[in-house]
C-alpha cells in the first residue's frame, strides 16, 4: 500500500479509466432504473392487471367479419366472471358510444363515452372521486340519466364552475353530472384518460342513439345465431305484474322490436398482475361454457391483457439499458488495459526492488501477491471514486433534466465486484511477470 | 567450527548449444566468526561464487554445506527461506526502497519470514539495530535525505534484522569516498569481532581486502590462493 502512496499522481491517473467506467455504469443503471420504475408506476395506474374481453369475430359463410361483429357478451357474463373466477377482483360490462356532448354554448366530442356499471371504477382503480359520487346499480336498473365526467371534460365544458348538479346533453338526452373523476393523465398510447364520460350502460345503450364504437352489424339475421338477453331478464322487475303475462302463442303473434342487451366489452381486474394468466384461463373456460361452445370450436370472444403492452415498453427500455451497459463495460475494459499497462511499467521500474525483496527471502508467490494486491487496491479505490462520481452525475441529471433516477444497490455492488475483478484480471499478468524475475539479474538491472 | 563448506563446486551456464563453465571445482571452508575477503578480477567467477554462497543460485555439481545442512539441491523457494533466515546482504548500490523511511527499510525482510512479528516488536528491533549502526537520529529519514555512508549503514542494519549467520557484502564501499569507506569497514570489523558475525567481503580492491582476517583469491573459476592478512601468501 505504501507503494501506491509513493506515487499518488500516477496511481490517480491510472485509475481514471476505472473511475470513468464505474461512474458510467452507476449513472446509466440509476437512470435506467428510474425510468423503468416510472414506467411500471404509470402502467400500474393504467391498470396493469386489467383484462379486456371482446366479443369474437362473426363468420358469415366462412368469412370473418372482424371483432365485435357478433354480439356475444352480456352483462350477465360480467357477473358470472366476478362470481365464478377466483382470481378476478372486479368485472364490469362496457358499452361504447361516440357523440357530441353539449353544455350551454360549449360542446366537445369526448374520446371515450362508456356505459358501464359502478364496478368499472373498481376495475380501473378510479374509485376515489375528485368531486361528487358515482352512479349506482339502481341507476343502471332504471337507466338513470346520470353521469360522471373526467377532468378534461370539466376543463372544456365547465371552466369556471363546478359541474356537479349541472346537466350535459348527449344526443339530446340530458344527463345530470353527479361526479367528477380524479385526474389520470395520458395512457401508454398517448390517449387522454381524463377525456371520458361514464354513465349507466342501460342509459347509453337504449337512450343515447349514437352508434356504438364497435358493432355495426346489428341485424336480426346475425343475431339469430346467438342468444339474446332482454333487460327484463337481467334485471327482473321487483314490482307486481300489472298485466297478465302473455303466452308463447301471443308473443309470437305480436313481435316486439328486439332490444339486444349485448355489451361491447367486459373489463376485468385480476387480483394481482401475477394472477393474470390464471384469470385468463378461468374466464376462457367460463365463457366457453356459458356460450355453449363445444371443444374444438374456436372462442367467440377474445381476451386481451396489458402485459403485452407492458412487455413491449419495458423491452425497449431494457434494450436501451443493455446497450448502455455494453458501452460502460467497454470503458471498464479500456480502464483495465490502462491498469495493466501501468502495472507493467511499474514492474519494470521496480525490478531492482523486486530483486532485493527476493534476495532477502521473498518467494515468487510473495511477489505475485504483492503486485496483484496493489492492482486490486488501485481498482477498488477507482471503483469507490467512480461510484461517488456516478451518483453525483445521476443526481445532477435528476435535478437539471428532471429525468427520474432511482438508486440501484445492485449496480453499486456489481460495480465493486467488477472493479475488483478488473484489478485481478488485468493485474495478474504484470504480477506474474514480476514473480518470474531472476533475483540475480534483477539486482543487476539498471 | 565450520559455518560453511564448498566441496568441488562446479557452475556451468548453458547458452543454447554452448556450455560456459564459470566455476571449475571450488573447494573452501569458512569457520564461524571469520572475516573473509573474496578477491578476483571481473570475469574470474567471483560474482558467481558469491551468488552460490548467498543461495541466490545453485551449483551445477558439488556440495554446499551451510550451517550443517547440505543445500546444493534446494529448490528456489527453499533457498528463499534460507536467505531470509541465515544470510544478510549488503550491496554496492545500497538497494534501499525509495520514499520509505529508514525504519521501514530495516523492517522489510521481516515481511517474508515464516513467523508473524507484531508491528511494535518489528519497529523496536529495527530501532535497536539503527542505534547500533549509529543512526539514532535518522530513523524516519528517507534514503534521499541520507548520505551514502548513512544509506549503507541502513543497509547493514537491514541485513541484520533476521539475525543471520552469514553476512555477504558485495563491494560495500564501491560507491563511497575513502573516509566513509573506512567508517563502514570499521563497523563491519566491529560486528565481526564483538558479535562474532561471520562476514564475507567480496571486493577487487586490495585496500578493502586487507581489513579482513583472511583473503581468498579466485581466478578463472578456481581458487588461486589464500592468504592471512599481513602474512605471506601461501600457495595452494
Amino acid at each position: 500500500m505504501r507503494a501506491l502512496r509513493r506515487n499518488t499522481l500516477r496511481a490517480a491517473l491510472t485509475t481514471l479509466g476505472i473511475i470513468i467506467g464505474v461512474a458510467a455504469v452507476i449513472a446509466m443503471m440509476e437512470i435506467g432504473n428510474g425510468s423503468s420504475l416510472q414506467i411500471q408506476h404509470t402502467i400500474a395506474t393504467l391498470g396493469a392487471n386489467n383484462l379486456m374481453v371482446f366479443p369474437g369475430n362473426a363468420f358469415a359463410g366462412g368469412i370473418s367479419q372482424g371483432n365485435g361483429s357478433i354480439m356475444t357478451l352480456t352483462p350477465v357474463d360480467a357477473d358470472a366472471i366476478l362470481r365464478e373466477c377466483p382470481s378476478v377482483a372486479a368485472a364490469a360490462p362496457v358499452v361504447r358510444a361516440r357523440t357530441q356532448v353539449v353544455y350551454g354554448n360549449r360542446n366537445w366530442v369526448p374520446n371515450t363515452i362508456s356505459g358501464t356499471t359502478e364496478a368499472f371504477l373498481e376495475v380501473r382503480d378510479w374509485a376515489d372521486m375528485a368531486q361528487g359520487d358515482s352512479f349506482t346499480d339502481a341507476d343502471v336498473r332504471n337507466s338513470g340519466k346520470v353521469c360522471m365526467i373526467g377532468q378534461t371534460i370539466v376543463r372544456q365544458l365547465f371552466p369556471d364552475e363546478s359541474p356537479i348538479g349541472k346537466e350535459i346533453r348527449l344526443q339530446n338526452v340530458a344527463f345530470k353530472v353527479i361526479g367528477v373523476l380524479r385526474p389520470k393523465g395520458a395512457n401508454m398510447m398517448g390517449q387522454d384518460q381524463d377525456d371520458i364520460v361514464l354513465a349507466p350502460w342501460t342509459t347509453i345503450k337504449y337512450r343515447v342513439t349514437g352508434s356504438s364504437a364497435t358493432t355495426q352489424n346489428q341485424s336480426a339475421a346475425s343475431a339469430s345465431t346467438t342468444t339474446t338477453v332482454l333487460p327484463s331478464q337481467v334485471y327482473p322487475s321487483t314490482s307486481v305484474a300489472l298485466y297478465p303475462v302473455p303466452s308463447t302463442v301471443q308473443t309470437t303473434d305480436t313481435p316486439q322490436p328486439i332490444r339486444f342487451a349485448n355489451v361491447d366489452q367486459i373489463v376485468v381486474a385480476a387480483k394481482s398482475a401475477g394472477q393474470i394468466p390464471t384469470a385468463i384461463d378461468e374466464i376462457t373456460a367460463l365463457m366457453r361454457e356459458r356460450h355453449h361452445l363445444r371443444p374444438g370450436t374456436p372462442d367467440d370472444f377474445t381476451i386481451r391483457d396489458m402485459t403485452e403492452m407492458t412487455k413491449t415498453v419495458s423491452s425497449t427500455t431494457l434494450l436501451m439499458t443493455k446497450l448502455l451497459l455494453i458501452v460502460a463495460t467497454i470503458s471498464l475494459v479500456v480502464g483495465g488495459v490502462g491498469i495493466m499497462n501501468i502495472m507493467l511499467v511499474s514492474v519494470t521500474e521496480r525490478t531492482r526492488e523486486i530483486g532485493l525483496r527476493m534476495a532477502v527471502g521473498a518467494q515468487p508467490s510473495d511477489i505475485l501477491r504483492q503486485f496483484l494486491t496493489e492492482a486490486v487496491v488501485l481498482c477498488l479505490i477507482g471503483g469507490a471514486v467512480g461510484i461517488g462520481l456516478g451518483r453525483t452525475c445521476s443526481w445532477l441529471v435528476r435535478v437539471t433534466l428532471k429525468w427520474p433516477t432511482a438508486v440501484s444497490m445492485g449496480a453499486i455492488v456489481s460495480a465493486v465486484v467488477v472493479s475488483a475483478t478488473v484489478g485481478v484480471v488485468f493485474g495478474y499478468y504484470p504480477a506474474w511477470k514480476a514473480s518470474r524475475l531472476d533475483p540475480i539479474d534483477a539486482l543487476r538491472y539498471e | 567450527m565450520e559455518l560453511l563448506e564448498l566441496r568441488e563446486v562446479y557452475k556451468t551456464y548453458h547458452l543454447g548449444e554452448m556450455d560456459l563453465p564459470v566455476l571449475k571445482g571450488i573447494t573452501l571452508s569458512i569457520a564461524k566468526g571469520e572475516l573473509v575477503a573474496l578477491m578476483g578480477a571481473s570475469g574470474s567467477g567471483k560474482s558467481t561464487l558469491m551468488n552460490i554462497l548467498g543461495c541466490l543460485d545453485h551449483p551445477t555439481s558439488g556440495e554446499y554445506w551451510l550451517d550443517g545442512q547440505e543445500i546444493s539441491g534446494a529448490s528456489a523457494n527453499e533457498r528463499a527461506g534460507l536467505r531470509n533466515r541465515l544470510i544478510g546482504f549488503v550491496f554496492q548500490s545500497f538497494n534501499l526502497l525509495a520514499r520509505t523511511t529508514a525504519l521501514d527499510n530495516v523492517c522489510m525482510p521481516l515481511a517474508y519470514g515464516a513467523q508473524y512479528v507484531h508491528d511494535r516488536e518489528m519497529k523496536q528491533r529495527a530501532a535497536e539495530l539503527l542505534r547500533k549502526v549509529g543512526l539514532d537520529d535518522r530513523m524516519d529519514h528517507q534514503p534521499s535525505q541520507l548520505s551514502g555512508g548513512e544509506q549503507q549503514r541502513v543497509a547493514i542494519a537491514r541485513s541484520l534484522i533476521n539475525g543471520p549467520r552469514l553476512l555477504l557484502a558485495d563491494e560495500p564501499t564501491g560507491n563511497l569516498d575513502s573516509h566513509t569507506s573506512e567508517e563502514i569497514l570499521q563497523m563491519l570489523r566491529r560486528l565481526n569481532q564483538l558479535e562474532g558475525l561471520t562476514i564475507i567481503l567480496v571486493t577487487h580492491d586490495p585496500q578493502v581486502a586487507h581489513h579482513a582476517g583472511r583473503i581468498i583469491r579466485i581466478r578463472d573459476g578456481l581458487i588461486e590462493g589464500e592468504a592471512e592478512a599481513k602474512n605471506e601468501e601461501k600457495q595452494p
